[in-house]
Formats: C-alpha cells, structure tokens, sequence
C-alpha cells in the first residue's frame, strides 16, 4: 500500500517538474527570431530546447507510472491551466531582455542546487534525469551569471531595467522553497529534494551576485503561491492556449 | 588541490564504452551501424560520439540502447529512425531502441576518431575531464590563445569561441 501511494506521488512529482520546464521552456522559445542578436538567440532557442527536454523525460516516466495509455504529449498538450502544478516564476511572460535573463539567473542557480540533490533520490530514474540535466544547468548559469553582471554593473538604462526586473521577480521565488504535504512525503521517502534547505545556499548565491552586479535586494514585503495547487497568474492560460492549439486542433499530428 | 589539478585526464569513459561493444560479440551488426553519422556533425558517427552504447538479441529482438547527448537534443528522433531503417534493410528488423540516461553521456565517452574528425571538419574538440574552465585550441592554426564568443554555436552541444592569433571565429564542442 505504501509502495503503492508512493508510486502515486512520484508520478505527481514527475509531472511538476515536468510542467516546470515545459512553461519555462516555451517562454524562452518565444525570443527565437526576437533576440537581441543572433549569438543570444541561439543561446536562447538551445536552452529552451534543454527545458523542453527535460520535460519529455520527467512526462515520459510520469507516463510510465501512470500505466493508463497516456504518453508525454497527453501531459503537456492535453492538460488545462488548473492542472499545470508549475511554480509561478517560470510562466511570466519574458517581459525584457533584463527580465528574461534575471528570471533565468534565479532559476540556474536554483536548478543547479535542486538537481545536485536529486541526483541522489532513491528514484533512480529521477536521480538520472538530474545528473544529466545538472550538466547542462551549469552552462545555463554561467551564462545567465554573466549577463546578470553585463546588465547590472552595464549602463544606466540596462542597470535600471535589470533592478526592475528583479524588484518584480523577487515574490514569486519564495515559492520555490515551500514544501507541501506530497512533496514531505517523497522528502521522507527520500525521493523528492527538499527544497526548503534550498533557501540559504540559493540567498547567499544569489545575494552575493546581487552585490557584484551593483544590484539591490529586494525586501521580503510581498510573496505569491499557489502553482503546485493549480492556481496560477492570468499568464497561464494564454501560454498553454498557444502552445496546445495545434495539437489540439490536429490531435496527434506530426511532422 | 594543484596535485589533483595537474592529474592526468584519462579516457577510462571510452575505454569502458569499447569494453561494453567488443563484449557484445555482434561485429557485423556494428560495423552496420559505424557508418550512421550525427545529423548535425556528418564528419563523426553515432558510435564515435558516443551515442551508441550497446547491441543484444532480447528474445528474437534486436535491441539497441542509445543515450541523447543533451536533454533537448533535436537530432534524437532522426538518429533513432537512421538506425531503425539501417538494420532493418539489413535484415535484422524489427528492432526496439532503448534509452539509456545513466551514466549521463559525456563528452569523455567520445572515441579518440571523434576528436580527430572534429578537428578536421573544424571544430575544436572538448577537452578530457569536462573542466568548464579550460581553453580549447583554434582548429585552424593550433594555438592556444582564443576567447570565447558566445556560450551557445550553432547547436546546443558547441559554442563560440575566436582565435586571437588568426582571428578565425570556431564552434568549440563544449566538455559536458
């Protein structure tokens, strides 16, 4: 019984992450052709393209312990906003260059630290997905560290749009380091990462680039949650709807 | 800490990648497939990249286990049905392709043809060790003196880097 609601909690956990880096990969889609030159938007287009890779391998052994016929696309396509679990930080809308790189910056650092430990769940198959996409995050963040410097300690108009970016930012990543009773429950298992010891390593990280970039840190005066309840900015809904409308349309359709 | 730095790389990941094919004991049905090369990077094949893990007859099946070289990795389903009508024209079909994501691929599993072949088409091979930190030398004239450009080239698995000696811009496989 208790393997049994396990599985069920890991096929949960699974589709999380899985929905995390389907809506974070589709916003950095959106710069291909956009960017501010064609090196970024290169850079832009293969990290979106790791995202939505990690997305098909977490959706893909969601798929597997579900065991009910559905595959990756039935989890991404197929699934309406109050059904995404994502944290709320990767469905905002890019916004600027600034705002996309700083949210990216908060991400890279935080991926960094989560996957380092879910590399040692006692899920095998999450703890693979982690060490391969570990890799990769590690040459996210290098770049995006390096941008948040450019940006900030840069001229007066990107340092301001850089500050603005993380004053708007900085609410939603508390969220990143809340547990809820399922997540405690794989914690216990020894599964899931537990985010909340997250928080220190990931404020003495990024406070200190903060201070390097000449950027200010923002006071803990407001805070946003609710993705992995469902409930979700007004942003949600219109990603989904673009990013589904074709398969939805023609459904199972390829080419 | 300097006497680990200076250590000697080792090429242990491809060594244990030929262990792992010559244990097989299915030559012919390799030397089928060592003439698939990458979508992307036609100068190196799937096996010398490191794509290729392993051959076995499960029963009365062919099962090929490959691993993706990154997550998002595009070539992947071109590269799975490559193999799929290679071996089955062959005779062998149908076969059922596995993937394998542990050990995660890493640019240490490339065969020593691999960075040979990289070399030659242009592209600066990644360094043993996946030391994000060290230099790779300009295809073209060989020196060490280059810089990077851009974090990401043409594909996810390169990036950007010019030569400050011949001033020639070239992808650098990144060591991952």
């Amino acid at each position: 019984m208790a393997e049994q609601n396990t599985r069920q909690d890991t096929l949960e956990y699974a589709q999380r992450l899985g929905d995390d880096a389907v809506v974070l990969g589709h916003r950095l889609s959106e710069w291909c052709s956009n960017a501010p030159f064609l090196e970024e938007d290169l850079a832009l287009a293969n990290t979106a393209l790791d995202f939505i890779g990690r997305a098909r391998m977490y959706y893909g052994y969601a798929a597997e312990l579900a065991d009910d016929g559905r595959d990756e696309d039935d989890f991404a396509y197929l699934r309406d906003q109050r059904d995404y679990r994502n944290l709320l930080l990767h469905e905002l809308p890019r916004g600027d260059f600034a705002f996309t790189q700083a949210r990216q910056y908060f991400i890279d650092v935080y991926n960094q630290l989560f996957l380092e430990e879910l590399r040692q769940s006692a899920d095998e198959r999450l703890a693979a997905i982690a060490a391969k996409a570990v890799k990769e995050s590690r040459y996210h963040l290098r770049r995006s560290r390096d941008w948040m410097l450019r940006l900030g300690d840069g001229t007066e108009e990107s340092h301001r749009r850089t500050q603005t970016a993380v004053d708007n930012l900085w609410g939603y990543t508390h969220e990143l380091f809340e547990l809820d009773p399922l997540e405690q429950r794989l914690v216990d298992a020894g599964v899931a990462v537990d985010v909340a010891a997250l928080r220190d390593p990931w404020r003495e990280q990024v406070g200190t680039l903060l201070d390097e970039a000449t950027l200010r840190q923002p006071a803990d005066d407001w805070a946003v949650r609710g993705g992995r309840e469902g409930y979700h900015t007004e942003n949600l809904g219109h990603l989904l709807t673009e990013m589904q409308a074709l398969h939805r349309a023609y459904p199972g359709c390829s080419w | 800490m300097v006497a680990a730095a200076r250590s000697r790389p080792t090429d242990t990941a491809w060594r244990l990648r030929l262990a792992r094919r010559e244990a097989s004991g299915l030559p012919e049905i390799w030397a089928l497939l060592d003439r698939l090369t990458d979508p992307e990077i036609p100068a190196v094949s799937l096996w010398d990249l490191g794509i290729l893990r392993d051959l076995a007859w499960r029963d009365g099946r062919l099962i090929v286990t490959i691993t993706p070289t990154y997550c998002g990795c595009p070539a992947m389903s071109e590269i799975e049905a490559d193999i799929r009508a290679t071996l089955e024209q062959a005779g062998y079909g149908p076969v059922e392709i596995e993937t394998e994501l542990k050990p995660a691929w890493s640019t240490d599993e490339l065969s020593p043809e691999a960075r040979e072949a990289l070399r030659g088409y242009g592209i600066a091979p990644p360094c043993i060790g996946s030391a994000l930190t060290e230099k790779p030398q300009c295809p073209r004239c060989g020196s060490g003196q280059t810089h990077p450009l851009a974090e990401f080239g043409s594909t996810a698995c390169k990036a950007l880097w010019q030569c400050d000696e011949c001033h020639e811009a070239f992808d650098y496989f990144k060591p991952i």
